[in-house]
C-alpha cells in the first residue's frame, strides 16, 4: 500500500472523478476512494498530468463528494491467479461472490494483457465437436478460435452457449475444457440459469465464473472480461488447460464503454460509441489462441445481442471484423419453433478450412458442407419466387431445392437441447437429406464422394 | 532548450512532454523504459507525442529524450523474408528477447547487422556516382539480387570501392570528399523516396485470378481498393495476390487485423512456391504484422514503414506489389490519435486530413524511372473494411477518389459461396485502355473483344434476372434462356475460383483466355444447334460440357482444354441429329 490520501477532488462527472494532485501518478494506476461514510470504492487512472488526474470509478460515483479521500495504490490492476480459481465464483471486480475465501495467489497478473506475438502463435487446427450439426458441419469450431454468437433479445443464445459448453470436446477424446464464464450486465435470472445448468451437469467444478449483473456497477464491466481473460491465460499458458471462455453480453460491455467515453466528453464515433472501440474489443478478442510450445489454448465464445436485430450495428460489425467468423441466430427460425435456430447463411467460421478433412473429420466434410450450404441458399431464395409465381412454375431442379430447404431446417438444424451428434452422424445425415436431390444437381460433390457416401451406393 | 524534457501528461497512447526542444515528427524516448514515440504536435514548450508502446504505469515527471531523428526504416540486405511489427522491429527477435507476449521497451535491429554478404561492385574507382545509382550487387535470396545504391542526395567521385565479404555497416566505398558509403541506409518513412520521372502504366500485374486479370485488370504501378464487409473475402483475396501476382517483390502489411490470420500467412508462405520462379514465396516477401491489439500508434506507422520498404526495392528496378490489409484500421488509428489530441473532427469522427493522408499514401505507388535509370514500380492494393459494408463512409470514399481500380466485394456473393466474391456489376478498372495493347501483343489480338463479350453477357444477365424474379425462367424465350445458361457458365466456371484449390487457385493468363473462349464457343454452338431445333436441355447437358467444367480442377488443363472444347461442340452438334 503506497501513498498518502488526497482530498483534492474538484469535479465528479458520471463515473469519473477529477483531482488536483500533488505527486506523479502513473497512467492506469489503481485507486482507492474512501467516502465520508466509510465506504471504499475502487478506480483506475485514465488521464494523468502534473496538474490533474482523471479517475474512473468502477462502482459508480454515488455518494462521492469532494471530501472523499483518494489513495493511489502504486500499481496497475492485477488479478491474483492460481489453480484455486477453478470452481470459484467471483464478482465483476474479482472478489469472491460464493462466500468462499480470498484467492491465494501464485502470482499476480496484469489484467490488461499483452499482445501475443504473431510469430509465436500456433495456427489453430484442432476440430472441436460441439454435437450441434449446424455448427460442426457448416461453421466448424476450432480450438484457439474466437467465434461469437450474434443473437438478439428473446432468442435462445444462452441455451446454445450452454449446450456447447457441455458438449464441446475434441473428436475421439474425453479431454474436457475448463469453462471461464464472464457475465456482464446480465440479469440475475439469466445468471441463475447458467449457474444451475453448470451445477446440474457438474461443470461448475471445472469452471471459473466472473459475474457482473445488471444491477452491479456498469463501469465495472470494463474490467470483468479482462479479469476473466487473465484467469484464462494463466490456466491455459501456465497450467496447460484448454480453456473455453464464454462471455455474455458484449453489448452491455460496449454500452459501458460508451458511458465512459461520454463522461470524458470524447469525440464519439458511430452511434455514440468511442472511436477506439475496435481497438478495445480487439484487446479482448485477440486474447484467444494457441502459443507455440504451450499445451493449453484459449477458445472464445462471446455472445452479443444485436440491437434491433441489426447486424450492421457497430457492436456486431466491429466484432465481426475481429473475430474469426460468427454464428448468427435467426428470429425467423426461432419463431418456426426450430432449435437451435442457427441461420447458417450469414454464419461463418474462418478457421474451418484448417481443421476439416480426411485427417481430422472426414474426407467429404468440405464438399458436403459446401453443397448443403449452396442447396439451402438456393432453396431459400426460391421461397421468395414461389410466393409470387407459385410452386408449379418451378422446374424440376428448383422444386427439389425448395423441398430440400424445408428438410434442412426440420431435420438438419433441429435437434434437442441434449442431443449430441458426432461428426459422422452429422455428415451421414447430410447425405441422407441431400439424396432427395438428383445427383446431377449436386454439382459441388465429385463422383468419387458420391460413390463412397451416397445412400444409394452404400446400402 | 535541451534534448531532454519531462512528461507532463499521459492519456492512453498520447503523452505530452515539456521543457524539451523538438521538431515535428522527431523520434523521442519516453520514460525510464525508453518507449519509442514520435512528436505529432507542438504547443509552446510542450510537445505532444504518440507512443508506439503501451503507456500503463508511466508517470508524469519521467524523462523524455529527443533523438533528433525522424521515424526511419533501415534498408539493406536482410530485409527479405523478415516479419516486422509496425515500427520495423523483427517479431522473431522480439520473441527471443521477451517471450510470446509482446511487452515493451525492447529495441531490436531491423535485420542482422553482423551477417556477412558478398558484395560485387559494378562501378570502379574514379567513376562519378550519383544518389540512387547502383554501385554493386548482393545475392540476398535465391531469387532476388539486392542492388546496393548510393543514398539519395549523395554524389561524387569514387575514391575507393571494395569487393568481397562485408556486413551492412562496414564501409564498401568512399568518395573523394571523404564520404563513406555502407550497404545500410536509413530513410524517413513519411517522405517518399525520390525518382526521376513517373510513367503511365502499360503492363498488367498478372494475378492468376480470372475476374481480376480478365475483367478488372490492375496495372503495374497502379493502385486498387478492395472494400468489403466482414466475411466477404478481403483477406483471402489479398493473400492470393501476395501469393500469385507476378511482382518480383511483395510487401504485405497486416494492419490492425487478426493475430491468427497473420500466423497463417507466416506458416504458409515459407512452404508456398512462387509460380513465376519456382522458388519459395518467402524469398521475395517482406511482412509487416501489427495486429489489432498491438499498440495503435505503431499501426498508424505500419503502412508508411511498408511503403518505404516497397519504394526501396522499386528503386532497384523491381516491380513491387504492396498489400495493405486493412487501410480502415490505419484510418481508425489516425482517428484514435486525433481524438486524443482533441482535434476538431471531420466526418464520422475521422480527422479532417483523412482523405489527404489516404491520397498521399496511394500516390506513393506508381511506375517510375528510378534515379539509377531503371524501370521500377510499386503497385498498391488496399483493403477497406467499411462499417456495415456501406461504402459511403469516409475511408472508402477517400480511397475510391484516388484509386483507378475498384474490386467491390459483396456479402451476398460470399453467402452464395461465390468466391472471389467480387461483384462484376459494381467493380471497375480504368486501366484497360492503357493495357489493351499489352494483351493484344502478349496474349491474343482479340483479347479486348473477348473481354467485352464476356462483360456484356453478364450485363444482359443482370437485366434478364430482374424479369426472372417476376415471372420465372421458364417464361422466357429459349434464346434468352440460353443467355442465362451462358452467363451462369461464366459465373460458375470462369469467375468463381477457389483460392485454396491446389490447381485452380492460380490460373495462367493464357488459360484464362482459352476458358473465356470456351464459354463463347459453347454459346455459338448452342445457338446454331438451337436455331436448327435442338432443345436447350439437351445442349446444356452434353457430357463433354461437364467434363470441360470439371476439368479446371485437374493438372494439365491448359493442354487438354482445346480438345475438350472441340468434343463439346461436336456433341452439341450431335444433339441435332438425335432429334
Amino acid at each position: 500500500m503506497a501513498g498518502k490520501e488526497y482530498r483534492t477532488i474538484t469535479d465528479v462527472k458520471g463515473p469519473l472523478v477529477f483531482l488536483n494532485k500533488t505527486e506523479p501518478v502513473a497512467y492506469g494506476e489503481i485507486v482507492s476512494l474512501r467516502l465520508s461514510n466509510g465506504d471504499i470504492k475502487n478506480g483506475q487512472v485514465l488521464d494523468t498530468s502534473d496538474d490533474m488526474v482523471v479517475v474512473q470509478v468502477f462502482e459508480g460515483t454515488a455518494k462521492v463528494d469532494r471530501e472523499a479521500g483518494v489513495t493511489f495504490l502504486g500499481d496497475v490492476f492485477k488479478l491474483p491467479v492460481s489453480t484455486d480459481l477453478v470452481g470459484r465464483i467471483l464478482d465483476g471486480a474479482g472478489r469472491p461472490r460464493d462466500g468462499g475465501p480470498e484467492i491465494v495467489a501464485d502470482e499476480k497478473a496484469d489484467i490488461i494483457g499483452a499482445a501475443i506475438n504473431p510469430y509465436s502463435r500456433q495456427s489453430p487446427h484442432d476440430f472441436i465437436q460441439t454435437g450441434i450439426s449446424a455448427i460442426d458441419c457448416c461453421t466448424t469450431l476450432v480450438r484457439g478460435q474466437k467465434l461469437p454468437i450474434f443473437s438478439a433479445s428473446g432468442l435462445p443464445h444462452n441455451d446454445i452457449a450452454l449446450q456447447i459448453a457441455r458438449q464441446a470436446k475434441l473428436k475421439d477424446s474425453d479431454e474436457e475444457f475448463i469453462v471461464v464464464f464472464c457475465a456482464m450486465g446480465i440479469t440475475a435470472e439469466e445468471y441463475n440459469f447458467f449457474r444451475s445448468d453448470l451445477e446440474r451437469t457438474g461443470a461448475l467444478e471445472n469452471a471459473v465464473l466472473f459475474v457482473n449483473l445488471a444491477d452491479d456497477p456498469a463501469v465495472e464491466r470494463i474490467i470483468t472480461p479482462r479479469l476473466a481473460l487473465t484467469a484464462a491465460e494463466y490456466l491455459a499458458f501456465e497450467q496447460d488447460y484448454h480453456v473455453l471462455v464464454i462471455y455474455t453480453d458484449m453489448t452491455n460491455y460496449c454500452d459501458a464503454l460508451r458511458q465512459i467515453g461520454a463522461a470524458r466528453e470524447e469525440v464519439p464515433g458511430r452511434r455514440g460509441y468511442p472511436g477506439y472501440m475496435y481497438t478495445d474489443l480487439a484487446m479482448l478478442y485477440e486474447r484467444a489462441g494457441i502459443v507455440k510450445g504451450k499445451k493449453g489454448s484459449i477458445t472464445q465464445f462471446p455472445i452479443l445481442t444485436m440491437p434491433g436485430d441489426d447486424i450492421t450495428h457497430p457492436i456486431p460489425d466491429l466484432s465481426g471484423y475481429i473475430t474469426e467468423g460468427q454464428i448468427v441466430i435467426s428470429r425467423e427460425l426461432h419463431q418456426q419453433g426450430i432449435y437451435p435456430p442457427i441461420n447458417v447463411l450469414p454464419s461463418l467460421s474462418r478457421l474451418m478450412g484448417s481443421c476439416i478433412g480426411a485427417k481430422t473429420t472426414r474426407d467429404d466434410h468440405k464438399k458436403v458442407s459446401d453443397q448443403m450450404y449452396a442447396a439451402y441458399a438456393q432453396g431459400r431464395e426460391l421461397r421468395g419466387l414461389v410466393a409470387i409465381v407459385g410452386e408449379d412454375a418451378l422446374n424440376e431442379r428448383d422444386k427439389q431445392l425448395l423441398n430440400f430447404s424445408g428438410v434442412f431446417e426440420d431435420r438438419f438444424l433441429r435437434q434437442s437441447r441434449d442431443e449430441d451428434r458426432t461428426i459422422d452422424e452429422t455428415l451421414d445425415l447430410c447425405w441422407e437429406l441431400m439424396s432427395s436431390i438428383d445427383t446431377k444437381y449436386l454439382v459441388r460433390l465429385d463422383d468419387e464422394l458420391i460413390a463412397k457416401y451416397h445412400p444409394e451406393n452404400r446400402s | 532548450m535541451s534534448k531532454e524534457g519531462q512528461i507532463y501528461r499521459i492519456s492512453g497512447p498520447v503523452v505530452t512532454a515539456k521543457g524539451m526542444s523538438a521538431a515535428m515528427y522527431d523520434v523521442v524516448r519516453v520514460g525510464h523504459e525508453g518507449l519509442m514515440g514520435e512528436v505529432i504536435e507542438l504547443h509552446g514548450d510542450q510537445a505532444v507525442i504518440q507512443v508506439y508502446e503501451d503507456t500503463s504505469g508511466i508517470r508524469p515527471g519521467e524523462p523524455v529524450l529527443n533523438t533528433g531523428e525522424t521515424l526511419s526504416v533501415a534498408l539493406g540486405p536482410g530485409l527479405l523474408t523478415q516479419i516486422y511489427d509496425g515500427i520495423q522491429r523483427p517479431l522473431q527477435t522480439l520473441e527471443e528477447q521477451m517471450g510470446f507476449f509482446i511487452t515493451r521497451g525492447v529495441d531490436a535491429d531491423a535485420f542482422d547487422m553482423e551477417k556477412i554478404w558478398t558484395f560485387e561492385p559494378v562501378v570502379a574507382v574514379g567513376d562519378a556516382v550519383e544518389g540512387g545509382q547502383v554501385i554493386g550487387h548482393v545475392q540476398e535470396t535465391e531469387t532476388i539480387v539486392h542492388k546496393i545504391m548510393m543514398p539519395p542526395g549523395t554524389s561524387g567521385t569514387l575514391k575507393s570501392i571494395e569487393s568481397g565479404d562485408f556486413n551492412v555497416t562496414q564501409t564498401i566505398a568512399t568518395l573523394e570528399d571523404g564520404t563513406e558509403v555502407q550497404m545500410l541506409q536509413k530513410w524517413p518513412v513519411r517522405s517518399p523516396r525520390p525518382y526521376k520521372t513517373k510513367y503511365a502504366p502499360d503492363t498488367p500485374l498478372v494475378t492468376g485470378m480470372r475476374i481480376l486479370d480478365f475483367l478488372f485488370p490492375l496495372a503495374k504501378g497502379g493502385a486498387a481498393g478492395i472494400p468489403g464487409p466482414f466475411g466477404s473475402g478481403k483477406t483471402v483475396t489479398q493473400q492470393s495476390l501476395a501469393k500469385y501476382s507476378d511482382a518480383q517483390i511483395v510487401v504485405y502489411i497486416g494492419c490492425g487485423e487478426r493475430g491468427n490470420e497473420m500466423t497463417e500467412v507466416l506458416d504458409e508462405f515459407p512452404h508456398l512456391i512462387d509460380p513465376n520462379t519456382g522458388k519459395p514465396l518467402m524469398n521475395r516477401t517482406v511482412m509487416i504484422a501489427n495486429t489489432s491489439n498491438m499498440p495503435v500508434a505503431a499501426r498508424e506507422a505500419s503502412v508508411y514503414t511498408g511503403i518505404t520498404i516497397a519504394e526501396y526495392f522499386r528503386d532497384m528496378g523491381y516491380d513491387v506489389a504492396l498489400m495493405a490489409d486493412s487501410t480502415s484500421r490505419w484510418a481508425e488509428a489516425m482517428r484514435e490519435i486525433s481524438s486524443r489530441l482533441e482535434e476538431m473532427p471531420g466526418e464520422e469522427g475521422y480527422p479532417a486530413y483523412l482523405s489527404s493522408r489516404i491520397a498521399e499514401f496511394y500516390e506513393r505507388a506508381g511506375r517510375v524511372n528510378t534515379l539509377s535509370g531503371e524501370d521500377g514500380s510499386v503497385t498498391a492494393i488496399g483493403a477497406v473494411s467499411p462499417p456495415g459494408g456501406d461504402i459511403s463512409e469516409p475511408v472508402s470514399q477517400g480511397t475510391l477518389r484516388i484509386v483507378k481500380v475498384f474490386w467491390g466485394l459483396d456479402a451476398g456473393l460470399a453467402r452464395q459461396r461465390h468466391f472471389p466474391a467480387i461483384n462484376w456489376l459494381t467493380s471497375y478498372s480504368l486501366y484497360p485502355p492503357s493495357l489493351d495493347q499489352w494483351y493484344r501483343d502478349n496474349i491474343n489480338q482479340d483479347f479486348p473483344e473477348i473481354r467485352t463479350a464476356i462483360s456484356g453477357l453478364l450485363q444482359i444477365e443482370a437485366e434478364l434476372q430482374e424479369i426472372v424474379q417476376l415471372v420465372g425462367s421458364d417464361a422466357l424465350p429459349t434464346d434468352q434462356q440460353l443467355t442465362l445458361e451462358v452467363a451462369r457458365m461464366i459465373r460458375e466456371y470462369f469467375l468463381q475460383q477457389n483460392g485454396f484449390d491446389p490447381v485452380d487457385a492460380y490460373c495462367d493468363i493464357n488459360l484464362q483466355y482459352k476458358m473465356a473462349k470456351a464459354v463463347l464457343s459453347f454459346q455459338d454452338a448452342a445457338k446454331t444447334a438451337m436455331a436448327s431445333g435442338a432443345a436447350l436441355n439437351d445442349v446444356v447437358n452434353v457430357p463433354a460440357r461437364s467434363a470441360l467444367l470439371r476439368g479446371r480442377f485437374e493438372q494439365g488443363y491448359a493442354d487438354r482444354i482445346d480438345g475438350m472444347v472441340k468434343a463439346m461442340v461436336a456433341e452439341i452438334e450431335a444433339t441435332l441429329e438425335e432429334n
